[in-house]
């Protein structure tokens, strides 16, 4: 991160250490070097996105929070606990939760199995009858295959799925991809809600008009590495440079 | 599928496509044909003749797991099938040995054109399933055709005279016989992993949606390959059949697909003369240890275990990694 | 009595029985082979082998212990599933980064070691194992007579496929399952340990095929070889079944059973060869299998 964007940073991120703490972060995809130094704090309570443009880095750097890739170095450290060199299973069970691009969607299990499936890792998870107020179009497709639900579905049934789990920060990776606009509009309602209820979450976007309106910061990933930081009641300020980065 | 072969993606290997061969090929081949001009004078010639079979039927798995990437687990078949229409052939026609050969050599030819061509239209570790089951099948034909002999297997098969003229009583003269045979096989084997159809198989191996994405008949060059192999695997059977006068139900079984499968790992799958050394390795420790009976499975279980686990690039493939060059 | 086709009924039905009881081996084989592979990715070849050992494993309880037939079909599976758990652990799962071959290639490794001690020590002769006393004799069906012992192994062998069936498909730790075979590292981000569930998923696989060897001890005599003669068969069953789906093992097992049954009345030359016909079959007309999806 620069020095202009650490400067630009509230004090308040100074003072009370942050849920989520990324210094330094570096991964590989087998001999490729893909992330080069990543810098996140994330604040309990806040939505927070990473933009940046395709192959950027920004999956990947889910990926590496939630220890699934094998090859990383720096330090992840969440409610005041190094993950770094822990399993996925044990960073799941620290209370991080990942939703992926492709969803992630076992055809071999019911909407209901779906659902059911990401074990309670901490009290304090949604129940079953509050996803369902969240997603209503769950509740009637139970019994049937996960992959016969539509794109918007499964979205929602891969986000609901790991609200149960009592995970309390949340690694959404491009929930709007692909989907109609109501469908969007509704995912970023859902956000908004989960926020009141005091999930953190994690966003990768590649739709910046609904990142604008979910996020209370953004941090800007280029070739790898965080190059910005910029606050979402900023955004009409540094609207051109966020252009410049994103190459819109 | 893709089996590490790294001495073929040496950055040193010469591309000779065009049929030059780098210089440690010569080398090699060389010293292999003087070793094998020499050895019958002091090795017994019976047993360095069942070294250079078995190294030719190795060879032919190589060609098709090695190079093409398609792990047959049913190589018995072929070297068994040649082996029975051989033995049949030279006894009961009482044809001149190098028709008997030639028409064993034939018989695998057709067996894997029916068995390759259903086989590829599965991948990977149902191929292998694949083989084997057909090559079982083809035990149980050994079985229970009335030509087989069944549990007896076709004995005291005449090695007769090469083309009417040369008798082949004497195992010296037979030597160079096989010689001839194994080394030609082998040479067949060296042109077509260097040949433009060569390449195309490496191609597949390594990324075969690539290779149907660049507009390659991927099946055609699969099943090629394996017709090929089948049938230098049957090569080696024939001539085994005259070497030993004997074909028997030890030559289609499961048993022999894998030590086929255990000289080319254990000599270096996808390298040209692994299977060669594999071959050897293998076959002087049977002889060696053929006293100690089921013990040699139990050897052969573990040599399988330990290559898998801790030598993968097999002897020849190691050797090849330490001078940097393709061997 | 009346005759079909020319065929008396007694010796259609012996036959028919004679399939189902091959067919329930199939069945049980080809469903271990079928789940090791879903969440492994290998091919166990030492399946064959495991199997051997249920009935070797029961045969050396009842010879140098007096334990009955009972509890070898307990202890049995529970022996050789624990020395499959260790297996996994030491050998196998170093294999999981490499091409699925290795993994074929080291079981077959395994199943020659241990056929080949199985064979030094006890000889190729085969054991006698006695039928328990419990299901000596049989019933007079009237159109056939049923030793209890093959009506044992029927029902057992189907409640235990049917067992596996319901806790693939129907329990939690199925759905783990299930969902681990489709994306590991998924269900890994998810807080559950794949690794053990692969360790335990083999442990029972292989458990599953001792429990078919005590099964069969009383059937066939106890021999080194009894296991690499079925499981090329059950290999010739899994391509026609494509191990996509446990019902369709189950199904395709006790199916083909009955086919080689049939094959023996109309056709006995040829029933050895009848799987093997029906292979070629199928990869011609559905190459991945009637029960297998398209990759």
């Amino acid at each position: 991160m620069s020095e202009e964007a650490l400067a630009t940073a509230p004090k308040s991120a100074e003072t009370s250490a942050p849920l989520l703490a990324v210094r330094g972060l570096e991964a590989w995809y087998g001999e490729s070097h893909v992330l080069h130094g990543i810098d996140i704090d994330v604040r309990r309570g806040e939505v927070v996105t990473l933009l940046g443009r395709n192959g950027a880095g920004k999956t990947t750097t889910l990926k590496s929070i939630m220890g699934i890739l094998p090859k990383r170095k720096g330090s992840v450290v969440f409610e005041g606990k190094e993950l770094m060199h822990l399993p996925a299973r044990w960073i799941a069970r620290a209370g991080i939760a990942f939703c992926p691009e492709e969803r992630g969607i076992f055809s071999s299990l019911s909407v209901q199995e779906n659902l059911m499936l990401p074990p309670k890792v901490k009290p304090g998870g949604l129940s079953v009858e509050h996803i369902f107020t969240l997603f209503p179009n769950l509740k009637e497709r139970l019994s049937s295959q996960g992959t016969k639900l539509s794109g918007g579905e499964q979205q929602m049934l891969a986000i609901g799925r790991i609200l149960r789990t009592g995970a309390n920060l949340l690694l959404l990776d491009e929930p709007t991809e692909g989907l109609a606009p109501v469908i969007v509009q509704q995912i970023g309602r859902t956000i908004a809600q989960l926020k009141q209820q005091g999930f953190t979450i994690v966003l990768v976007e590649q739709n910046f008009h609904f990142a604008s309106s979910v996020a209370d910061r953004h941090y800007i990933v280029e070739q790898g590495e965080t190059v910005d930081m910029i606050e979402n009641s900023d955004l009409e300020r540094n609207i051109g440079k966020l252009h410049a980065y994103l190459g819109v | 599928m893709t089996i590490a072969v790294e001495a073929t993606n040496d950055p040193l290997s010469v591309n000779h496509a065009s049929g030059t061969m780098p210089v440690t090929h010569r080398v090699v081949f060389l010293l292999l044909i003087l070793l094998s001009l020499i050895a019958p004078f002091f090795v017994y010639p019976v047993f360095l003749m069942k070294v250079m079979c078995f190294a030719l039927f190795a060879c032919s798995l190589n060609l098709l797991l090695g190079f093409g990437g398609l792990m047959s687990f049913g190589h018995a078949a072929y070297f068994g099938g040649a082996a029975y229409v051989a033995a049949h052939v030279a006894k009961v026609w009482e044809t001149t040995p190098e028709v008997a050969i030639l028409l064993g050599t034939l018989s695998s030819t057709v067996l894997g054109l029916a068995i390759g061509s259903l086989a590829i239209r599965r991948q990977g570790i149902y191929f292998a399933m694949v083989t084997l089951a057909f090559a079982q099948m083809v035990f149980f034909g050994a079985l229970q055709f009335p030509f087989t002999g069944g549990e007896d297997g076709i004995q005291n098969v005449p090695r007769g005279d090469l083309f009417g003229l040369f008798s082949l009583r004497s195992d010296f003269s037979l030597y160079f016989v096989v010689l001839v045979i194994s080394f030609g096989g082998f040479l067949a084997i060296y042109r077509i992993i260097h040949s433009p159809f060569g390449l195309v198989l490496k191609a597949i191996r390594e990324n075969e949606v690539r290779a149907v994405s660049l507009g390659y008949q991927v099946n055609h060059y699969k099943l090629i390959v394996f017709v090929l192999s089948a049938t230098l695997a049957g090569l080696a059977g024939a001539t085994k059949t005259i070497v030993f006068q004997l074909a028997s139900l030890t030559d289609v079984h499961w048993s022999m697909s894998g030590e086929a499968v255990l000289m080319t790992l254990i000599g270096g799958m996808g390298t040209v003369f692994g299977p060669v050394v594999g071959a050897a390795v293998i076959v002087t420790m049977q002889d060696y240890l053929a006293s100690l009976g089921a013990w040699v499975t139990v050897i052969q279980g573990c040599i399988f275990v330990i290559s898998v686990l801790l030598f993968r690039e097999g002897i020849v493939g190691l050797i090849a990694k330490v001078l940097r060059r393709p061997l | 009595m009346f005759e079909l086709i020319g065929i008396p009924p007694q010796a259609l039905f012996g036959q028919l029985l004679l399939g189902v009881i091959n067919g329930a081996f199939y069945a049980m084989l080809s469903l271990g082979l079928a789940i090791i592979f879903g969440l492994l990715n290998i091919i166990n070849f030492a399946h064959g082998a495991q199997y051997m050992l249920g009935a070797l494993v029961s045969w050396m309880l009842l010879d140098y212990l007096g334990g009955s037939y009972w509890w070898a079909l307990l202890l049995a599976p529970v022996t050789v599933g624990v020395s499959g758990v260790i297996l996994e652990r030491v050998l196998i799962s170093r294999l999981y980064h490499l091409d699925h071959l290795y993994g074929l290639l080291l079981t077959f490794g395994l199943a020659l070691i241990i056929q080949g001690l199985a064979r030094n020590y006890y000889g190729i002769s085969g054991l006698p194992y006695a039928i328990p006393p419990e299901l000596s004799g049989g019933q007079n069906l009237g159109f056939m007579f049923l030793p209890n012992y093959r009506g044992w192994v029927v029902i057992a062998s189907l409640v235990v496929c049917l067992a596996t069936w319901f806790v693939i498909e129907k329990t939690r730790f199925g759905a783990y399952l299930r969902a681990a075979t489709e994306n590991p590292t998924l269900v890994g981000a998810f807080g559950i340990n794949v690794p053990r569930m692969i360790t335990l998923t083999y442990g029972f696989g292989v458990a599953l095929a001792a429990f078919a060897g005590v099964l069969a001890a009383p059937i066939y005599s106890v021999n080194p070889n009894m296991g690499a003669d079925i499981i090329i068969v059950v290999f010739a069953v899994v391509v026609i079944g494509g191990m996509g789906s446990i019902l369709g093992s189950i199904v395709t097992g006790f199916g083909l059973g009955i086919v080689e049954g049939l094959a023996r009345v109309f056709y006995p030359e040829g029933s050895a060869m009848m799987i093997f016909v029906i292979m070629a079959i199928v990869l011609l007309v559905k190459p991945t299998g009637l029960f297998g999806r398209t990759a």
